[in-house]
């Protein structure tokens, strides 16, 4: 008999607002929840202390000096060497525009030439396709299968019209620690700006720019349990960079727009409490990660870890994987209605149709990188979040797999596996090649 | 509860989470599988025929969660059809019957009819006397 469309759904949803069953978040990597200490430091600046830090009244001053405080927060966390150095912007995406728009119009007249990172985040990417529409040229430096950049293809990739360099310190997707101190010394021996993306690391990885040699370093506090609305820029007082928003004399002149004053303030104390709480933020998550990785490849059959195995090379937050012989969003779904938000590089999630690029550039084979789950931990994730994710993932895989005609065509000898191989049967990706007419992307 | 809380509507998540006819058919009459170059997902339905009716369909879905819907929707649909019928069937059915699905996702939909029109097929190359009386041209055997 069939049943009503939606009562089931409506009943799970029911469940769930009720909250009767167990929530954890593992999206860490796209959002975290707001330090209560952070929030109570907001709230005067939307009523009391309203003021437009450009006044010159005293409501004016009042905002100045806690835009000053949060500077020196920012600055400490990734060891600037002075508060004059960080630049708010409204988010991560805009502080990779300007660093990378901004040192490339800068140095127009000196090259036309930039280096990046194949695996670096879209807003690196995509605002170096921005330039070489108009006439720069890029090289992309590829990866090994773990995600680690070419050194030496990097140091061949810089001529004398290279005007910047752009590594990331951690790789958003999976989790990848970057030899970023190499790569420094390499551009101060070419005398190129590197401008390092820490968007995946700050606030959970110790930043040392001055030691990296960085002229520019991005990152955004709403990964680390600060609000939403406000980016960071550091740059090195000797690196040259134009505006790329024009207006008022805000920011010292490098991003014209009124700052946002509460953001700003709820952002700096999160740095504050991340710079405090580094090491022990690290230990648990590595924990952690050791704990979730194990008890999924103990109890999923065909399973892989993208990136890394967890260790130094790793950032602690981050695992990927990809569960073979199904989909990741019917993964994501099915985690989603058991409480549990994650992530997926799969191509059905993308707008695109398109595998992560960066699942791409390890060179991942295709079926995996559709069986793909992003899973980031947090400070307030427990042991018994992770053991309760490993039970409904176990669940989760094997009602998938009972639906999937490859499970089927694996267990009868007709595909082989990816992950580990019987030397029975084709590859997935030839099988699908031969149903859909096209070869595999 | 908003209907925008989720990717998709209350339909497609019922036929994802409770996906009727799930499964393969023993001693199946036509078998298609078919593979969406787009996205890489496929999809595979048998079908049970008899006096040039589908008695029984089954599917089964490597994809995402409309991909699934659409598979379970396409075969409760086409189940008590006749052959002709069959292959008239669009991925529009498939489309208004689930309440709608995200544009994105529309080809989703069309992997449906692919996969029930190649399992027709695989009947009517295993049965060519039912050629004959059909009244739609089958398409060429690729």
């Amino acid at each position: 008999m069939d049943r009503l469309p939606g009562i089931q759904f409506a009943f799970h949803r029911l469940k769930a607002i009720l909250d009767l069953m167990r929530h954890v978040y593992l999206d860490h990597q796209a959002a975290t929840p707001l330090l209560p200490e952070a929030f109570e430091a907001m709230k005067p600046f939307f009523t009391e202390w309203f003021g437009n830090p450009s006044s010159l009244h005293e409501h004016g001053l009042r905002v100045r000096e806690a835009l000053k405080r949060s500077r020196e927060q920012m600055a400490a966390l990734i060891h600037a060497g002075s508060p004059d150095e960080i630049f708010f912007t409204s988010d991560g995406t805009e502080s990779a525009n300007l660093a990378i728009k901004g040192v490339a119009y800068a140095n127009e007249r000196r090259g036309k030439h930039l280096v990046v990172c194949a695996t670096e985040h879209p807003s690196v990417i995509n605002s170096v396709e921005f330039l070489e529409k108009q006439g720069w040229t890029c090289t992309r430096v590829g990866v090994d299968a773990e995600g680690r950049l070419r050194l030496h293809e990097l140091k061949e990739a810089i001529t004398p019209q290279t005007v910047l360099v752009a590594v990331h310190h951690v790789n958003h997707d999976i989790g990848t620690i970057q030899p970023v101190a190499e790569v420094g010394r390499i551009c101060s021996d070419k005398g190129v700006p590197l401008y390092v993306d820490c968007e995946a690391s700050a606030g959970w990885l110790p930043i040392d720019v001055e030691a990296w040699g960085a002229a520019l370093v991005s990152f955004s506090p709403h990964r680390f349990y600060g609000p939403k609305g406000v980016g960071v820029l550091y740059r090195n007082k000797k690196a040259r960079l134009v505006s790329i928003i024009h207006g008022g004399v805000q920011e010292g002149g490098r991003r014209a727009g009124t700052e946002n004053v509460p953001a700003i303030v709820g952002a700096g104390v999160a740095a504050e409490v991340a710079r405090m709480d580094l090491d022990a933020r690290i230990a648990h998550t590595r924990e952690l990660q050791a704990r979730l990785w194990d008890g999924l490849e103990k109890h999923v059959g065909f399973i892989k870890l993208n990136g890394p195995r967890p260790g130094p090379d790793r950032i602690s937050t981050n695992l990927n994987i990809s569960t073979e012989f199904i989909e990741g969003e019917g993964q994501l779904l099915l985690c989603d209605l058991n409480g549990i938000a994650v992530a997926s590089g799969s191509s059905c999630v993308s707008k695109s149709l398109k595998i992560s690029h960066v699942l791409a550039a390890i060179g991942l084979d295709h079926a995996l990188a559709q069986g793909n789950i992003i899973m980031t931990l947090g400070r307030d994730t427990s042991v018994e979040d992770v053991d309760y994710v490993v039970q409904t993932f176990v669940r989760i895989v094997e009602k998938l797999r009972g639906m999937s005609p490859m499970w089927d065509e694996f267990q009868r000898g007709i595909i082989d596996s990816v992950i580990r191989p019987t030397g029975r049967g084709k590859s997935f990706s030839q099988h699908a090649a031969d149903v859909s007419g096209k070869p595999a992307h | 509860m908003s209907e925008t809380y989720t990717l998709y509507n209350s339909t497609v998540m019922d036929h994802f989470m409770h996906p009727r006819n799930m499964g393969d058919l023993k001693d199946a009459d036509g078998v298609g599988e078919v593979g969406a170059a787009a996205c890489g997902d496929i999809m595979k339905i048998s079908l049970k025929i008899k006096d040039g009716k589908i008695e029984d369909a089954r599917f089964k879905t490597f994809g995402c969660g409309s991909a699934i819907a659409s598979s379970s929707m396409a075969t409760e649909l086409i189940k008590g059809r006749s052959i002709d019928e069959a292959m008239n069937f669009t991925n529009q059915e498939v489309v208004d019957a689930l309440g709608g699905l995200p544009p994105v996702k529309i080809h989703c939909s069309v992997l449906a009819e692919e996969a029930l029109k190649a399992a027709l097929e695989d009947y009517i190359r295993k049965h060519p006397e039912t050629a004959s009386k059909l009244q739609t041209p089958v398409p060429a055997a690729a």
